[in-house]
């Protein structure tokens, strides 16, 4: 049994790694993708935390935040590819017409 | 008995009341729809068989109220139950009495816009407008309907006010020329001075009905008759004010000092326009008014003697201004106010019969004036450039002046001999103005003086001074117009109007020679109206007094012949032979006494010093208030919106960052 102090760091590692992703690149695939690592993060620290404490409600709360993902999934990409079809490119930085 | 408790009688006409309205409205709708498809004679069918079925109804209730002299009030709907006024007609002697002159002068008057108004558009080049005239026309029969058949003093007010809107509407029927035909906004500023002079009349009416409300706790005029005499012995200072406001409203509608500068401006409007609304109708409404409340007056000495103090000095002040001028509505215009005043007086020393007496044969020979000074115009205006329809070229191919007006009595002359039938209705109105026995105005005018000889010796001079002025300046104006010999081509040439005029004129003619019938040598309209007013008694001819006034007159035509028939002017530029006579009360008299200008030194230059005050505080104060909280938001907005780059980066760091915060406030707290 691996003590839930190590699967937490993973998970915070991977949280930050996430973060680091979001902010620093500019492929909005890219950010997609360290935004979902970032949710598998949090799940990693639910079912440490469901198997530590031995309750289900860390797991329960895994499957929704799947759920959620997935549908997330499946609106993202729809914006992405609808993006890429108006500027032929995912780059996050072209698209700044909210400046102020 | 209260005319309340008669509601429903079989047997009689009292229900037909409302249709004295509708007609008038039916008429003015189908001709908003349909009346630029029709033509101008379906216009004027459908206008004038409105109006005339006004006429009838008003017959068909003087008939039923031969009968039934009580009369009857009429429910047609609740209007405003808290103050509870109804829409609720009052048929009694008084009532149907002017429902007659309106209906009647109207309808005449209305078959003689139908010949006039097809000459005015067409020299105005814009025939479009005929049917917007007489939708005007019906609209103002129907207002003037509900103000005389009102059974409140609200409802009075609507009428009131609605007469006022189309009093407004038809002087500024040609809004973008002036008088002369020229563009301009002379007459849009006409209406305008007509409005809010009547502005200020009603804000008294209103004021009126406020503190009558405060007091009666109703606007209903049976009510309020009833309650008045213990109202005048509990509060005595109400009822005098009351009454006072009222006068305010009476002298801005019915142009008596100090409001009367309206009306003289207001012929502006077409002629039918000024017969019907500034001469026969509108303007009567104010005694009507006060002849309507002669319970309150009655109960108030004080208000009595304003009252007739006005009237008597508007009839002198008018009569002085009509003798210096040479426009030919002009004269007539200021008669108008100078006869009102007469009306007014006579309501203010309770001669109420003799008012209305003079109410009618005014309706009669003023609005014949009027019509008969529209035909004149109209004739030189042909004459002066004729129609392509009848052989003219184009406009102004006339051999006269640039500086020639239609309207002008020094360009006129030798009429007589051209247009006979106008001539001779002319003349007739004229005599009649003057106080001629046998004419109507003879008696209604001398049953006037009589009645104020006993009441008040004051007005009964100042009146007896305006009497001698009247048939001075009618006098002055026939031999000006009518004799000596053409002052410029288009007096040589006129042609005289067509049947759908001169028949009106000949019929008004009867009616003014003949009216004087109406109270002699039976008192038949005092004993008619007694049945509202209560017990009169029946002047009869004051011989003496008649025989002075008789005298007066014709001393006074004989004075204007001896000036201006022995020996005519023979030019348009020849200076009035008062002018030598009189000097500087001549110059006062044709300057209209400068009220006008005083109007302006007094009142309106100090609100437009006032306005530009404000206009000023608005710029200065207030806007710079608004543009300086403006441009801080901007400063500010500006200042903020560096935040927003338009990265997504920047926003995901911003919230990374706001979530570490939290955590950092939370774990280390």
């Amino acid at each position: 049994m691996v003590s839930t102090n190590y699967v937490l760091i993973l998970s915070a590692t991977l949280f930050i790694i996430g973060v680091a992703g979001v902010l620093t690149r500019r492929n909005a695939l890219v950010i997609y993708m360290a935004v979902e690592l970032m949710l598998n993060a949090a799940n990693l620290a639910f079912v440490a935390f469901a198997s530590a404490f031995g309750a289900l409600d860390g797991q329960i709360a895994v499957f929704f935040v799947m759920t959620v993902a997935a549908a997330e999934v499946a609106v993202g990409l729809a914006i992405l590819v609808t993006i890429f079809h108006t500027r032929q490119s995912v780059d996050i930085d072209s698209l700044h017409q909210l400046k102020g | 008995m209260f005319l309340s408790e008669v509601t429903n009688q079989a047997g009689t006409f009292f229900h037909l009341v409302p249709w004295a309205v509708l007609f008038p409205v039916i008429g003015l709708v189908l001709n908003m729809a349909f009346g630029r498809r029709w033509g101008e004679k379906g216009v004027a069918l459908v206008a004038v068989t409105a109006s005339g079925l006004a006429f009838v109804v008003a017959v068909l209730l003087w008939l039923s109220l031969r009968a039934h002299p009580e009369g009857a009030v009429i429910q047609v709907a609740s209007w405003m139950t808290l103050v509870q006024v109804d829409w609720a007609f009052r048929v009694d002697t008084l009532s149907v009495t002017m429902m007659l002159v309106v209906g009647g002068v109207g309808t005449l008057i209305h078959l003689y816009a139908v010949g006039y108004m097809h000459y005015d558009v067409r020299y105005k080049g814009d025939p479009g407008r005929y049917s917007r005239f007489f939708v005007f026309l019906n609209l103002f029969i129907a207002a003037m309907m509900i103000l005389v058949s009102g059974n409140s003093y609200l409802m009075l007010f609507v009428g009131w006010e609605g007469v006022g809107l189309c009093s407004y509407l038809l002087i500024g029927f040609w809004f973008e020329y002036d008088t002369h035909g020229r563009p301009s906004v002379a007459n849009a500023q006409a209406g305008n001075k007509a409005f809010i002079a009547n502005r200020i009349g009603d804000f008294g009416f209103m004021a009126a009905m406020f503190y009558m409300f405060a007091v009666f706790g109703t606007l209903n005029f049976d009510r309020i008759f009833a309650e008045a005499p213990a109202v005048a012995h509990s509060h005595p200072q109400a009822l005098l004010v009351i009454t006072l406001l009222l006068l305010l409203g009476v002298t801005g509608k019915s142009a008596q000092i100090p409001l009367y500068v309206w009306l003289p401006d207001a012929m502006a409007g077409p002629t039918p326009v000024s017969a019907l609304i500034h001469a026969a109708t509108m303007v009567t409404a104010g005694v009507y008014l006060i002849t309507r409340s002669h319970v309150l007056y009655d109960l108030v000495p004080a208000a009595q003697h304003t009252v007739a103090l006005v009237g008597a000095l508007t009839a002198l002040f008018a009569a002085t201004i009509a003798v210096g001028q040479y426009d030919i509505k002009k004269v007539l215009a200021y008669s108008t106010i100078s006869q009102l005043g007469f009306m007014v007086a006579a309501a203010g020393v309770g001669a109420y019969v003799a008012a209305m007496f003079h109410l009618i044969t005014h309706a009669f020979f003023k609005a014949l004036l009027f019509l008969a000074a529209g035909s004149v115009i109209i004739a030189m205006e042909r004459a002066h450039h004729p129609l392509p329809e009848e052989g003219g070229h184009d406009a102004h191919h006339g051999e006269d002046p640039e500086g020639f007006d239609p309207q002008d009595m020094r360009y006129m002359g030798g009429l007589r001999k051209v247009i006979p039938v106008t001539f001779w209705t002319y003349l007739i109105a004229g005599l009649t103005l003057a106080g001629i026995p046998p004419l109507a105005a003879f008696f209604s005018k001398d049953e006037i003086i009589a009645e104020t000889k006993a009441a008040y010796p004051l007005v009964y001079w100042l009146l007896v001074a305006a009497a001698f002025l009247t048939a001075f300046y009618i006098g002055r104006q026939i031999f000006l117009v009518f004799f000596g010999q053409p002052r410029s081509h288009a007096a040589g040439h006129a042609k005289e109007s067509p049947w759908t005029m001169t028949s009106v004129l000949v019929t008004l003619a009867a009616l003014a020679a003949a009216g004087g019938l109406l109270n002699w040598p039976q008192p038949y309209l005092a004993a008619w109206l007694g049945h509202t007013l209560g017990e009169v008694e029946a002047a009869g001819l004051n011989p003496v007094v008649a025989g002075t006034s008789a005298t007066i007159a014709v001393v006074s035509l004989l004075l204007a012949w001896w000036l201006y028939g022995r020996r005519p002017l023979p030019t348009p530029e020849t200076p009035d032979p008062l002018k030598a006579l009189l000097g500087p009360i001549f110059r006062g008299m044709e300057a209209k006494w400068w009220v006008d200008e005083l109007y302006w030194a007094v009142v309106i230059n100090p609100y437009m010093a006032l306005c530009r005050l404000s206009a000023a505080f608005d710029v200065w104060v207030i806007d710079t208030a608004v543009n300086d909280a403006a441009w801080l938001t901007d400063f500010v907005g500006e200042l903020v919106a560096r935040w927003q780059t338009g990265y997504v980066r920047n926003y995901a760091l911003s919230i990374f960052v706001g979530v570490l915060l939290i955590f950092t406030y939370l774990l280390w707290r």
